[in-house]
C-alpha cells in the first residue's frame, strides 16, 4: 500500500511540468479543436462527397467543385453572381468607408470643442449587432426615406426594392456601423504623428491638402493597411444587416436567369445548405470563398504594406 | 473674426451637422416607438405624435408579450453571455499562462496553431460543425445542440484564439520574478497562477471580456445554427427576428423590440466607453 502511494507520488514529481502544462491547456484546446479544427478538416472532406447531413458520405471528388463553375449551369451562374455582388459590396465599402471614417477621423482630431463627445458618439452604433439596426434601416428605407423624396422630387423612392440599389442600402447601413469604429484606428494613427512635423510644415507654408498629402497620409499608411483589411475580410463575412434588411431581394437577372438581387456570399452558403438542403454543396462554396477571401486579403496586405515602404 | 477662427467654426458646424445626421435613426427610432398605433408610424413617420407614456405602454407590451418570449431570450442571452467570458477568460488566460511560461517545441506548435486559426472564417466551419455536435451529442449524451452548454462551449471554442493571444502578448511582460517568488514562499503552479497571475491580468481580462461579450451578445449565425430560432434557448437576437418573421404588421411594437435589444449595450458603453473603444481598437486584428 505504501509502496503503491509512493510510487504515484513519484509519478507526480517526475512529470508535474508537463502535468501542469497540459491540464492548464486542456479547457481551451479541447474546446478549440471541438469547435474549429475537426469541422474544419471534416469540412474539407464533406466537400469532395455526396454528404447530405446526415448517414455515410460517398466520396465523389471534385464534382461538387465542377458543379460550381460548369459554364451555363444553373448552380454555376447563382454561385458566380453571389460571388460578384460580394465583390461589388466590398468595393463599394473599401470606397465609401474608408473616405468617410477618415474624414471623420480628421474632423474629430481638430481640437474642436466637445470631440470626444462626437468620437464616442460616432462610435455608439457599432455596439448595436447587425440584426437589430438591420431592422432599423430597414424601417428608414421602407417607410421614411420615401417620405422625403416624396416631400423633395415628388417621386417616393423605395431604395431596398430597387435592384441597382438595394446593396447601396446595404453598404450605407454597414457603414454606419462600422465608420465609428474604422474612424477610431484613423485617430489612433493620426495622434502618433509627432507635432513637430505637422508645426514644421506649417511653418514652411504647406497648405491643408498637401499637409494631407504629404505628411498625413504617409504617416498614417499602416493604419490603412489594417482598415482595408478590415473592410475587405468583413464585407466578405457580411450576415446579419444582409439578412436583416433585405433577406436577399430583390430580384434580377443574370444571364438570363432571374434571381437574387442582394444574396452576398455568406447567405448564399447558408440557403444552398438550409433551403436548398445541399450540405456538400454548400461546403464546396464555403471552402471556394475560404480560398477566396485568403487570397485577396494576402495580395490586399502585401500591396499596402510596399506602399506603406514607398510613403 | 480672423481667418483660423471663421474655419474653426465652419468645422465646428459642419462636425455637429454631420453628428445630427449620424443619430437620426436613434431619433426617428425614438419617435416611432412611442407612437400608439402602427397607422399613426406609417402614415407621417416624421410627425411628432409619440409620447414618453406611450413609448414606455409599447415596450412593456413587447416585453411581456408571449409573442417575442423576450424575457426568456433576455435570460438566455444573459446567461449564455456570461457563461461564456467566465469560461473564456479561465480557459484562455491559463492555456496562455503555459504557453508562455513553457518553452517547447509542442508548447509553440499549440501557440502557431491557434493564430492561425483566427483566419478560418466561421462561415467554413458552420455546416460541419452542426453535424459534428449532433454526432458528439448522441455519442456522449451531453446536450451540444439546443442548450445553454453547447453554446457556451462553442464560444470558447471559437473566443480562444484571439483571447489567448491577447493574454499570450500581455503576460510577456510579466515579470517571471514574480513566479519565482511565490514558488520559493511554498505556492505550487495552480497557486501561483490563483494568487500571483490571474490579478496581475486583471486590465487585459476587461478588454477582453468586454470584446467577446459584446461579439456573444449580438452574434446571430452562431445560436441560429445550435439553438435555432423560436426555441425556449433562443437569444435576444432571434427572438426579435422570430417576432418579426411572424408579426410584421405592428411597426410600433417592432421599434419597440428593437429599442429594448439595444438598451442594454448602450448601458454598458456609457459606464465603459473609454475601456470599450480602447479594446476594440486594441483587438481589431479580429
Amino acid at each position: 500500500m505504501i509502496k503503491q502511494s509512493s510510487k504515484i507520488s513519484l509519478f507526480f514529481k517526475k512529470h508535474q511540468k508537463s502535468l501542469v502544462f497540459w491540464g492548464f491547456l486542456a479547457p481551451a484546446l479541447l474546446a478549440f479543436v471541438f469547435t474549429i479544427i475537426i469541422p474544419f478538416f471534416l469540412g474539407l472532406y464533406y466537400s469532395f462527397t455526396d454528404w447530405r447531413g446526415f448517414g455515410t458520405p460517398e466520396f465523389i471528388g471534385f464534382e461538387n467543385y465542377i458543379r460550381l463553375f460548369t459554364a451555363g449551369g444553373n448552380e454555376s451562374i447563382r454561385f458566380i453572381y453571389s460571388l460578384i455582388i460580394t465583390f461589388v459590396f466590398a468595393a463599394i465599402n473599401i470606397v465609401l468607408l474608408n473616405i468617410i471614417s477618415f474624414s471623420l477621423a480628421l474632423l474629430v482630431t481638430r481640437g474642436l470643442k466637445f470631440q470626444n463627445f462626437y468620437r464616442v458618439g460616432f462610435f455608439l452604433p457599432n455596439l448595436i449587432g447587425g440584426i437589430v439596426l438591420g431592422y432599423l434601416w430597414k424601417f428608414i428605407f421602407n417607410n421614411v426615406v420615401p417620405d422625403v423624396t416624396l416631400l423633395a422630387s415628388g417621386e417616393s423612392f423605395l431604395m431596398l426594392a430597387d435592384r441597382n440599389t438595394a446593396i447601396l442600402g446595404i453598404s450605407l447601413t454597414w457603414g454606419w456601423q462600422y465608420a465609428g469604429y474604422l474612424m477610431m484606428i484613423y485617430v489612433t494613427a493620426i495622434q502618433n504623428i509627432p507635432q513637430d512635423i505637422v508645426e514644421a510644415s506649417e511653418i514652411d507654408g504647406a497648405k491643408f491638402m498637401q499637409r494631407i498629402r504629404h505628411i498625413m497620409l504617409p504617416m498614417v499608411a499602416p493604419a490603412f493597411t489594417v482598415t482595408l483589411f478590415l473592410t475587405l475580410i468583413n464585407s466578405f463575412k457580411q450576415f446579419d444587416v444582409n439578412f436583416a434588411l433585405t433577406a436577399g431581394g430583390p430580384s434580377t437577372e443574370f444571364q438570363g436567369l432571374s434571381l437574387w438581387g442582394t444574396k452576398l456570399i455568406s447567405m448564399y452558403i447558408l440557403d444552398t445548405y438550409q433551403v436548398s438542403l445541399r450540405p456538400a454543396l454548400a461546403q464546396a462554396q464555403a471552402v471556394i470563398f475560404f480560398i477566396v477571401l485568403t487570397v485577396i486579403s494576402v495580395i490586399q496586405v502585401q500591396y499596402n504594406k510596399r506602399k506603406e515602404i514607398e510613403a | 473674426m480672423t481667418r483660423k477662427k471663421r474655419s474653426t467654426l465652419l468645422l465646428e458646424i459642419l462636425t455637429i451637422l454631420l453628428f445630427v445626421i449620424f443619430f437620426s435613426p436613434f431619433v426617428l427610432l425614438l419617435m416611432n416607438a412611442s407612437k400608439e398605433t402602427s397607422f399613426e408610424v406609417l402614415t407621417d413617420p416624421l410627425a411628432l405624435t409619440g409620447t414618453f407614456a406611450q413609448l414606455l405602454t409599447n415596450m412593456e407590451e413587447v416585453w411581456t408579450s408571449t409573442n417575442t418570449q423576450y424575457q426568456q431570450a433576455f435570460v438566455n442571452s444573459i446567461t449564455i453571455t456570461t457563461g461564456s467570458l467566465i469560461a473564456i477568460v479561465v480557459a484562455s488566460s491559463m492555456a496562455a499562462w503555459v504557453l508562455v511560461r513553457t518553452k517547447s517545441k509542442i508548447s509553440n506548435l499549440i501557440f502557431l496553431l491557434f493564430v492561425v486559426a483566427m483566419i478560418i472564417p466561421f462561415q467554413v466551419v458552420m455546416i460541419p460543425l452542426v453535424s459534428w455536435f449532433r454526432t458528439l451529442r448522441d455519442v456522449t449524451g451531453i446536450p451540444f445542440l439546443r442548450s445553454h452548454f453547447g453554446m457556451i462551449f462553442a464560444y470558447v471554442g471559437f473566443g480562444a484564439p484571439l483571447s489567448i493571444f491577447m493574454y499570450h502578448g500581455f503576460m510577456k511582460s510579466i515579470p517571471y520574478e514574480l513566479e519565482e517568488a511565490a514558488e520559493i514562499d511554498g505556492c505550487n503552479k495552480v497557486q501561483t497562477f490563483i494568487y500571483i497571475v490571474f490579478p496581475i491580468l486583471k486590465p487585459i481580462t476587461i478588454t477582453i471580456m468586454l470584446l467577446n461579450g459584446i461579439w456573444i451578445w449580438n452574434d446571430f449565425l452562431l445560436p441560429l445554427l445550435i439553438v435555432g430560432k423560436g426555441t425556449p434557448f433562443q437569444t435576444v437576437p432571434l427572438a426579435i427576428v422570430n417576432y418579426v418573421g411572424a408579426f410584421v404588421a405592428e411597426y410600433q411594437f417592432l421599434l419597440s423590440a428593437v429599442l429594448i435589444a439595444m438598451i442594454p449595450v448602450i448601458i454598458l458603453f456609457l459606464f465603459a466607453q473609454k475601456y470599450i473603444i480602447k479594446g476594440m481598437v486594441a483587438g481589431s486584428i479580429k
